[in-house]
């Protein structure tokens, strides 16, 4: 396990000056789901490690560990990123929303509109990657990318069109989540759902 | 991983000082690419400098219609950038083309540019692989090669340069600024990778402890019309097998400016310097395009599984040059 709550405060922080030789881990504030988190990391750790291990967020998987999968996707300032690619000391003071930040945001009934959505259409099969299949298609035209952000349908649109969810640029949306049980076909309708 | 310092400049300076051009620092862009590879053990840094917090990310236009694009702006924001679809569609297509919406959220474009090659082999720390290990031989010439090169490569190492945006400021002449112990200067982009040759660990000109700063994009004259293509295996989420980058200008139909860049085909972005000149000052029919295009293509020397790569270029190139130079694009 490379992260872990630390108690023993060694090691200056990583913004110090001449942080450089043999120093290989520092205590650092992780600002995850509007709180501050503070813990002492191997430099080494990635974002989704400290997550997982240091802060018990465990909503994110480790899929593939290499950037393939999307199932530990999170929002880092608003926009969806990969963690298991992101090193957590890097990510000091930045705004991280988890899937759980997500759900404790939800609304009225306590679900968020795309687990409704998901849940409505029955979309998943085994559920691994359900916490993150199904977000890029909400997230899309509010903050999570900046608009004309798919090759599908938008290259010939000028830059400030609104964005045209059409079931292909959902799917490319989506392109970025691998369902090793191809529940794909419900997701982009979910998605579609939830943001024309 | 291997254990790692970490630092967090907040000037150029202090950057360049922390890497002291020292074979075991690297920089820190997006590290979508560079954390991979540490996982993997194919890079072993001792010290990483986290280039994130310098603020180059700004994307301007400059008076004189050029852009400049931070080292560190985003692949998402360069891409939807509105100067970029205005002047330079090439551009927004060659990055939405490339990996996924989270990771073009993360990547830099510097980064991107300095991408490491997907050869497997090279990937792999159990097989041999002349730029991993100088020396140690290429497990690709002799091994499963469908991905990798049929122009300028070498008997030491046949990768490809994996990056789209490369392709596109290829055939858009952008120019690389860096900043080193020597001071700054300026490469072409044309002129910053390298070929194979004896040395594939050597993948670009720059000089140890030189960072990259920013990208110029030169103002594209009123009428250019642009377009990338790319070919893969499958339609989303994949690196290119063949791509093609175009940039025309066209007056009452003849070719007054033509620029072709391939991607996927070469140890970098290719320059089909053949195709431009015969293309140039014409008015070409489509069977003229198809000899220019075969004017670059003739020298293709594919590898045991490559040699579609041939026919899947000339097709790409074909497609978008014809379509560019009768598009009514001009004024
Ligand atoms: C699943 C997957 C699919 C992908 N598909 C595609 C694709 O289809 N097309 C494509 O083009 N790319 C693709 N990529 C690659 C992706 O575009 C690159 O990983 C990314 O652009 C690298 O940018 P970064 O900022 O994360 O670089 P980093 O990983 O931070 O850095 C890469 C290298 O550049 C060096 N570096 C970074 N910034 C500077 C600087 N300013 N000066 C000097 N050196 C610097 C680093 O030291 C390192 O050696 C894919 C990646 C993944 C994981
Ligand atoms: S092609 Fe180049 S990168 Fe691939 S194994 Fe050979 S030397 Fe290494
Ligand atoms: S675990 Fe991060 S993309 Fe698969
Ligand atoms: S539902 Fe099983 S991985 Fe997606």
């Amino acid at each position: 396990m490379e992260a872990r709550n630390g108690r023993s405060a060694h090691g200056p922080g990583p913004a110090a000056r001449g942080a450089r030789h043999a120093v290989t881990e520092s205590r650092v504030t992780l600002r995850v789901n509007d709180a501050d988190h503070r813990v002492e990391l191997e430099h080494s750790a990635t974002l989704l490690e400290a997550l997982r291990e240091a802060l018990g967020l465990t909503a994110s998987q480790k899929g593939c560990d290499d950037g393939l999968c999307g199932t530990c996707t999170v929002l880092l300032e608003g926009r969806r990123v990969n963690s298991c690619l992101l090193l957590a000391v890097a990510q000091e003071g930045r705004e991280i929303i988890t899937v759980e930040g997500l759900v404790a945001a939800d609304a009225d009934d306590g679900r968020h509109p795309l687990r409704r959505a998901a849940e409505d259409r029955d979309v998943l099969r085994c559920a691994y990657c359900a916490p993150e299949q199904h977000r890029p298609a909400t997230e899309a035209p509010a903050a999570g990318d900046a608009p004309g952000t798919s090759v599908v349908t938008e290259i010939d649109l000028p830059a400030d069109a609104p964005v045209r969810l059409t079931a292909d640029e959902v799917r490319d949306r989506l392109s970025g989540h691998l369902c090793r049980c191809g529940a794909y076909p419900n997701g982009a309708g979910a998605g579609q759902d939830v943001v024309v | 991983m291997k254990p790692i310092s970490y630092v967090n400049p907040r000037t150029l300076k202090e950057a360049a000082a922390a890497h002291g051009g020292r074979p075991e620092a690297r920089y820190l862009g997006g590290g979508t690419n560079l954390v991979d590879l540490m996982k993997l053990g194919v890079e072993r840094p001792d010290i990483l400098v986290d280039l994130t917090r310098l603020s180059l990310d700004a994307i301007e236009e400059q008076p004189d219609g050029s852009l400049r694009v931070g080292a560190t702006a985003r692949n998402s924001d360069l891409a939807a950038h509105r100067a970029v679809g205005e002047h330079y569609p090439v551009l927004a297509q060659a990055l939405l083309s490339g990996s996924s919406g989270q990771l073009r959220n993360m990547a830099t474009t510097a980064g991107n540019l300095l991408q490491r090659t997907r050869c497997g082999y090279f990937q792999d720390l159990s097989r041999p692989c002349n730029k991993r290990v100088p020396g140690s031989g290429c497990g690709a010439i002799e091994g499963v090669n469908r991905e990798h090169a049929i122009l300028g490569h070498s008997s030491h190492c046949v990768a490809t340069h994996p990056s789209d945006l490369a392709v596109a400021l290829a055939a858009l002449d952008a120019v690389v600024e860096l900043v080193g112990p020597g001071g700054v200067r300026s490469v072409p982009l044309t002129e910053f990778y390298r070929l194979p040759q004896d040395r594939p660990d050597l993948e670009t000109v720059m000089r140890p402890g030189e960072l990259v700063t920013a990208v110029l994009l030169p103002a594209a004259p009123a009428g250019c019309v642009s377009r990338y293509r790319k070919a893969r295996d499958r339609a989303g989420y994949t690196f290119a097998l063949a791509s093609v980058a175009a940039v025309v200008r066209l007056e009452r139909g003849v070719v007054r400016q033509v620029a072709v860049a391939f991607g996927g085909l070469a140890h970098r972005p290719w320059r089909a310097r053949r195709t431009e000149a015969a293309l140039l000052g014409t008015s070409p029919t489509p069977e003229a395009v198809e000899r220019a295009v075969e004017a670059e293509l003739a020298d293709a020397v594919p590898l045991r599984h490559n040699a579609y790569k041939v026919e899947l270029a000339r097709g790409l190139a074909h497609e978008v040059l014809t379509s560019l130079t009768t598009r009514p694009g001009t004024t």
